[in-house]
């Protein structure tokens, strides 16, 4: 269990990898992992037990599934902070030859991956087979899984959540990183989800938020509570709202830096706002 | 063997050997799990159901849920088969099946009935065409096509204990179940059925009978056939095929699917690449198919026994 004191210092960090991650090969998705660092921070470092002896099939362990996987220099870095590989290998990044593709994969057997994402809409689905798998197992642990707002437009999304409450999984936290920025722009204008907490509450989910996932106490606290109205019959959904790009300045809040990597003078800027905690890769 | 030691036994369409062999699998290993798509019937799954309800999964008519549900369930060692009609598991998910599956490397098996014309009066919407060239083109995935009840029985067994993706097509119609029960299936070796020296004929899934029918009538004019069962598209059998063209030097390829991208086609790419041979096939000709039954499909499309005899007749004339 580490202090908030040093989750936050984890997080800088992070977000420092982040931007320098997608600098690299001037390519991938800075604003999403921004906005998700506290989520993935706190879910790793405080609230899933995880093996960093990494197997497939995870028995015992908690699970963790990216829906939304243009998000992966969040998850990567987190990864190997938290010690499933060392954290020298976020350098190959998007790189040929390397396990960190850019969108997740089992293919190149990168520790802590169990599914390939990128294609959006398909990762509560597959979260929502291992949860049956955990349960035919009599293995008691959970299941979590993350999403984008935009993600929530494909229609896979609203099958596996008719799914998850008809089956009554409920070994199950999804989480919606609401922050309101998809590519083309705000989500309420290019599809608007409208009431999003009465429409997963009607589909039979059980529902919370967190009203500021980029604060590391609300995450946990919200997370915890999560994992309290776990193995009551209903899944669990969490409607957690963050900002974009958050903790760099000029990519906080908006979806222009949804998949656009900093030049070198951004580079500088943005690092000049992120202290270098555990030290860069 | 010879043709004519291949008889009817009984008429019994090839689904219920998909069903009779995951009860089989299912009583062999605990980790299977059935899923449907609200066809629990037409897939012939209630004895399985009856005797492990706990390990079937129910998923509505939402195949695209049921293809990611699937490649969780390997998560925590279970052996899912997602299961329901051709074209609903393979042209309707195909992102679904490409990346949570095959790109995944899932240990998920996709049981699909009611492929091909022989599906019959539901028309061209379920009659899909395509399927083995979609499943085919993703690496890493096995595809099957057995030919009759015996057959898809076996083959099933044999998807169940292969570890990797496999697609496992069959059929809706009674149809002549005429190989043996005991014969064992190894996936992605071709079964030479009849030794011949004049024509190759690579058959496949239920047309696998009428190339056996075609061939003893192309023997009645006295010319040898070799008839090979290719139940595995991919890997295909690719030793055995070259064997066979090396001594006939032509051959035809007959399947229940468009001749692009089905067995057809890999066949021709087989032989181009390693021993150019006259090839005919005997196949859908780049259409979609329409209501009717299936006997009148397979006339009407040119798959049927008279087809195979014009078809070998033409390659063979075509060599000298």
């Amino acid at each position: 269990m580490a202090s908030v004191e040093e989750l936050k210092r984890i997080c800088s960090q992070v977000r420092r990898d982040i931007v320098r991650m997608v600098h690299a090969p001037a390519s991938g998705h800075p604003g999403g992992s921004l906005g998700c660092t506290e989520y993935f921070v706190s879910l790793y470092f405080e609230i899933m037990k995880t093996n960093t002896a990494f197997t497939m099939d995870g028995i015992g362990e908690d699970l963790f599934f990216l829906s939304n996987g243009h998000i992966s220099p969040v998850w990567y870095s987190t990864l190997a902070h938290r010690g499933f590989f060392d954290v020298k290998e976020l350098a190959t990044f998007r790189k040929l030859n390397t396990r960190l593709q850019g969108h997740p994969t089992t293919h190149e057997h990168l520790p802590g991956i169990r599914v390939a994402s990128g294609s959006l809409g398909q990762g509560m689905s597959v979260a929502l087979g291992a949860a049956i798998s955990k349960k035919l197992n009599k293995d008691n642990s959970l299941v979590y899984t993350l999403h984008g707002d935009g993600e929530l437009q494909e229609g896979q999304i609203w099958e596996a959540l008719l799914f998850a409450a008809h089956h009554k999984i409920d070994n199950i936290i999804s989480t919606c990183d609401y922050n309101g920025q998809q590519i083309d722009g705000p989500t309420d204008k290019v599809m608007s989800l409208g009431d999003l907490d009465a429409k997963i509450r009607a589909f039979g989910w059980d529902v919370l938020h967190i009203a500021y996932g980029n604060n590391v106490e609300q995450v946990i606290a919200g997370l915890n509570e999560a994992k309290g109205r776990t193995g009551k019959g209903k899944p669990v959904f969490i409607i957690m709202k963050t900002v974009m790009g958050a903790g760099v300045d000029f990519m906080a809040g908006t979806h222009k830096w949804h998949g656009n990597a900093p030049n070198d003078t951004q580079l500088a800027q943005a690092l000049g706002q992120l202290e270098e905690t555990l030290g860069d890769y | 063997m010879a043709l004519s030691d291949y008889t009817v036994q009984n008429e019994v369409d090839t689904r219920s050997g998909f069903g009779a062999g995951i009860l089989a699998l299912g009583r062999e290993n605990s980790n299977v799990v059935a899923l449907c798509a609200d066809l629990v019937g037409s897939l012939k799954l209630d004895e399985f159901i009856k005797e492990f309800p706990d390990r079937f999964v129910q998923c509505g008519i939402s195949e695209a849920n049921m293809i990611g549900v699937a490649a969780g369930l390997t998560i925590g060692g279970k052996i899912p088969f997602a299961t329901s009609f051709a074209n609903f598991v393979t042209g309707r998910v195909y992102d679904q099946v490409r990346q949570s599956v095959a790109y995944s490397g899932k240990n998920v098996k996709i049981a699909a009935s009611h492929a091909g014309l022989t599906l019959g009066e539901d028309g061209a919407t379920h009659q899909i065409l395509e399927d083995i060239g979609l499943m085919q083109m993703l690496p890493g995935m096995v595809v099957i096509n057995p030919c009759d009840f015996n057959q898809t029985k076996a083959a099933t067994i044999a998807a169940g204990r292969y570890e990797g993706p496999v697609y496992l097509r069959f059929g809706r119609p009674k149809w002549p179940n005429f190989t043996s029960a005991d014969k064992p299936f190894e996936i992605g070796k071709a079964i030479v059925m009849n030794e011949g020296k004049d024509v190759s004929i690579f058959a496949t899934g239920h047309l696998v009978w009428k190339a056996i029918q075609a061939a003893k009538l192309l023997e009645a004019e006295g010319i040898s056939v070799e008839l090979i069962n290719i139940h595995t598209i991919k890997p295909l059998d690719s030793e055995t095929v070259i064997r066979s063209v090396s001594k006939t030097r032509c051959a035809i390829v007959c399947e229940e699917h468009n001749y692009i991208g089905g067995l057809g086609s890999t066949v021709a790419t087989l032989l181009g690449r390693e021993c150019p041979t006259p090839l005919e096939l005997v196949a859908v000709n780049d259409s979609f198919g329409e209501s009717g039954t299936p006997d009148q499909l397979l006339a009407k499309y040119k798959l049927d026994t008279p087809d195979v005899v014009a078809a070998a007749k033409k390659v063979i004339a075509r060599k000298k």
